[in-house]
C-alpha cells in the first residue's frame, strides 16, 4: 500500500515537488496522509516548517555539542599540563608518595600527593557519617509522615540550605566551629572534623532531595500491600519503602561524597592545610590538606614542575570525582532496570 | 441467612465535601461471597476501603455512621487499624507482590506479626501457596523474584501472601480488572474454595462474575445502595428498575 502511494507521488508533473518527496521517509508519510487532496500546496508547507525545524535542531544540537567539547577541552587541557610530573616523577610515586615538598631549599623536591588524597577521602566520608543518618531521616519525615505544611516549610529550609555560597559555611566553621572544637575535644581546632562538619552540611540537601525523590517515587501499591497485611506504617518504611528506594538512596549518597570531595573553599578554611597524614590515622582532630585545598592554595605562587604537580593532582580530583559520578549513574539506572 | 460478620449501619463516607457514600446500611454474613456492583464512581470501592480502614490513608477522608465487624464499631475509638487489618486482609485491583522473592512475599506478613522460626514459615508459606493454587507452579522456586510471575499468578500471590496472615475476611478490590480470561477463571474458583472458610467481599464491575462467584450482591449507584439481596434474585428478579437496567446492560 506504502509503495503504491509513493508510486503516485512520482506522477505529479512538478519537478521540485518530486525532489522534496524523494528527500527521507518522513515526506513520504506525509504523502500517504494527504493521498487523496492537492499534493503540492501540503508539501511545500511542510519543507518549509521543516527547513526552520532542521535550524532548531541543529542550533540544539550544537549547545548539546558545546558541554561535551568544554569537557573535553578541559580534560586536553589538564593532560596537558599535569601529565610533565606525572611522567617524570611516575604516577605510583606521585600518588602514593608521602611527601609534598614543592619548593625545595636543599635537595630535589618531592611531589607525593598520598595524604591529600586520603584527606579528600577521610573528610568525604566523615561527612556522609554525619550527613546520611540525618538526611535519610529528614527524607523519609518528609517522604512518608509530615502533613503538607510541615513539608512546604522543611523544603523551602533545605532549598535555603543549597543556596549558602560556601565561603559563607566557610567562614562560620572557621569563627564558630574550629575554635568550638579546640575548647570542647582538644587539639588545633582545625580539623578532620571540622570539615566534615561542614561538608556535612553541604551535603545535607542533596542527600535530602534525592532520597525523598527516591522515596515518593517508590509505587503506592507496595505501601498499602504492606498495611493491609496488618505492618505498621513504620515497619512498612523500613521493610518495603526503603528496600525499594535503596538504589535512588544509593545514588544520592555517591553522589553527595562525589561533591564532598570536588569541595574546596568551605574546607580549606576548617581543615588546617598541613599535607601531612593524621597521626595517628584515626585522629580525626588532626589538621589535613585536601587535593582541592593544595591546588587553591599554591596555585597563585607555582611555576614549572611545581604548577605541573597541582594539575596533576586535579587530573586525580577529576578521575575520583568521575568514577563517583558513574557509580551513581549506574546505581541510578539499576533501579530503572527492576522497576516493573 | 448466616451469622453476620460485617454490618455497616448508616454508612456515610466523604472526600473533603464531596459526598461519596449514602447511609450505607447491609450485613454481610459470614463465611459467604458478597459481591458489590455498580458503575464506575458509584463508591463500591470506597466502600470496600472503609472495611479495613483503608482509607486512613486518604487525606480529607472523613467517616460517619458505624460499620461493624464482629459486633464492636471498626471506626471505634479504641480499634486498632494496624490490629484489625491482620482480620481483615484485601487484594487489589492491580497484582502488587513486592519486589522480592515468592517466598518473602507470602513470609511477609508473619513475619510483620514476630514470626521467626523458620520451620514454622516453611509450612505457613506452603500451606499458602497450596491454598492459592499457586503450590504446583512455583512451590519448586520459592526463591525467584515475584515480579518475575505472570500477572494472573502475581494476582494468586498476594492472595497466597493474604491468606498467611489468617484472617477471618478477605477483601477483593476488582481482582481480575487487570488479568486474561483464563487467569481469571483461576481466581474465580479460588475464590469459590476459599468462601468456605473466609468471609469474602469482592468489588467487580464484571456482572457475570459477581453472577458467577457470589451468594449476595449489592448494587451500588452515585454513593447510594439500590439493592442487596441474595445474588439469584438480585440478577433474576430485581425490584429496583435500576438495578434491572443496569444488570441488562442499559446503562454502566
Amino acid at each position: 500500500m506504502c509503495t503504491d502511494h509513493l508510486r503516485g507521488g512520482g506522477d505529479i508533473e512538478n519537478a521540485e515537488t518530486n525532489r522534496y518527496i524523494s528527500e527521507d521517509v518522513d515526506q513520504r508519510f506525509i504523502l500517504l496522509d494527504f493521498a487523496r487532496v492537492p499534493l503540492t500546496c501540503k508539501i511545500t508547507v511542510d519543507v518549509r516548517m521543516k527547513t526552520s525545524e532542521r535550524i532548531i535542531e541543529l542550533l540544539l544540537f550544537l549547545s548539546a555539542a558545546t558541554a561535551v567539547l568544554i569537557v573535553a577541552l578541559i580534560i586536553i587541557f589538564l593532560l596537558k599540563e599535569g601529565l610533565l610530573v606525572l611522567v617524570k616523577v611516575g604516577i605510583v610515586d606521585f600518588c602514593l608518595g608521602m611527601k609534598w615538598n614543592p619548593i625545595a631549599i636543599a635537595g630535589e623536591p618531592s611531589y607525593g600527593i598520598f595524604p591529600m588524597i586520603v584527606a579528600s577521602f577521610y573528610v568525604a566520608i566523615g561527612s556522609l557519617i554525619i550527613a546520611v543518618p540525618l538526611g535519610l531521616a529528614c527524607a523519609v519525615f518528609l517522604a512518608e509522615i509530615a502533613p503538607s505544611w510541615a513539608r512546604s516549610i522543611l523544603k523551602h529550609a533545605i532549598e535555603l540550605l543549597v543556596g549558602i555560597p560556601s565561603v559563607i559555611l566557610g567562614f562560620v566553621g572557621l569563627v564558630l566551629l574550629v575554635p568550638f572544637i579546640r575548647d570542647h575535644f582538644g587539639g588545633w581546632g582545625f580539623s578532620i572534623l571540622a570539615g566534615s562538619i561542614i561538608l556535612a552540611i553541604m551535603a545535607l540537601p542533596r542527600i535530602i532531595s534525592i532520597s525523598d525523590d527516591a522515596i515518593r517515587s517508590v509505587p503506592r501499591e507496595y505501601k498499602e500491600a504492606s498495611l493491609a497485611l496488618g505492618a505498621t506504617h513504620w515497619h512498612t518504611i523500613r521493610k518495603v519503602i526503603l528496600p525499594s528506594a535503596r538504589s535512588g538512596i544509593v545514588a544520592a549518597v555517591i553522589l553527595a561524597m562525589a561533591t564532598s570531595i570536588g569541595e574546596t573553599m568551605a574546607v580549606l578554611m576548617v581543615v588546617g592545610n598541613t599535607p601531612i597524614l593524621p597521626a595517628p590515622i584515626y585522629d580525626i582532630l588532626d589538621p589535613v590538606r585536601p587535593m582541592t585545598s593544595n591546588i587553591l592554595l599554591e596555585m597563585s605562587y607555582a611555576t614549572g614542575d611545581h604548577a605541573s604537580a597541582l594539575f596533576a593532582t586535579g587530573i586525580v580530583l577529576f578521575i575520583v570525582v568521575a568514577v563517583l559520578n558513574v557509580i551513581s549513574h549506574t546505581a541510578l539506572k539499576s533501579k530503572m532496570g527492576t522497576r516493573r | 441467612m448466616s451469622e453476620i460478620e460485617i454490618e455497616s449501619r448508616n454508612l456515610d463516607l466523604w472526600y473533603g465535601s464531596a459526598q461519596a457514600l449514602k447511609e450505607i446500611t447491609m450485613a454481610m454474613p459470614e463465611k459467604k461471597v458478597t459481591a458489590i456492583i455498580g458503575p464506575s464512581g458509584c463508591g463500591k470501592s470506597s466502600f470496600i476501603r472503609c472495611i479495613n480502614r483503608m482509607n486512613d490513608l486518604v487525606k480529607d477522608c472523613h467517616i460517619t455512621g458505624e460499620l461493624l465487624f464482629e459486633g464492636t464499631n471498626i471506626y471505634g475509638n479504641n480499634v486498632d487499624a494496624v490490629e484489625l487489618r491482620k482480620k481483615i486482609g484485601m487484594v487489589f485491583q492491580k497484582p502488587n507482590p513486592f519486589p522480592m522473592s515468592i517466598y518473602d512475599n507470602v513470609a511477609y506478613g508473619p513475619r510483620v506479626h514476630g514470626l521467626r522460626n523458620r520451620e514454622e514459615l516453611d509450612r505457613i508459606v506452603e500451606e499458602s501457596l497450596k491454598a492459592s493454587a499457586l503450590w504446583n507452579e512455583v512451590g519448586d522456586i520459592p526463591d525467584r523474584s515475584a515480579i518475575d510471575l505472570s500477572g494472573g499468578q502475581q494476582q494468586r500471590l498476594c492472595i497466597a501472601r493474604t491468606l498467611a496472615v489468617k484472617p477471618k475476611v478477605i477483601l477483593f478490590d476488582e481482582p481480575c480488572s487487570a488479568l486474561d480470561p483464563i487467569s481469571t477463571a483461576k481466581i474465580e474458583d479460588l475464590i469459590n474454595t476459599l468462601k468456605h472458610d473466609y468471609t469474602i467481599v469482592i468489588v467487580t464491575h464484571n456482572m457475570q462474575q459477581a453472577a458467577r462467584v457470589s451468594d449476595y450482591t449489592a448494587f451500588f449507584l452515585l454513593g447510594e445502595l439500590v439493592e442487596f439481596g441474595k445474588t439469584k434474585q438480585i440478577f433474576e428478579l430485581p425490584e429496583k428498575k435500576s438495578t434491572e437496567d443496569y444488570i441488562t446492560g442499559r446503562f454502566g
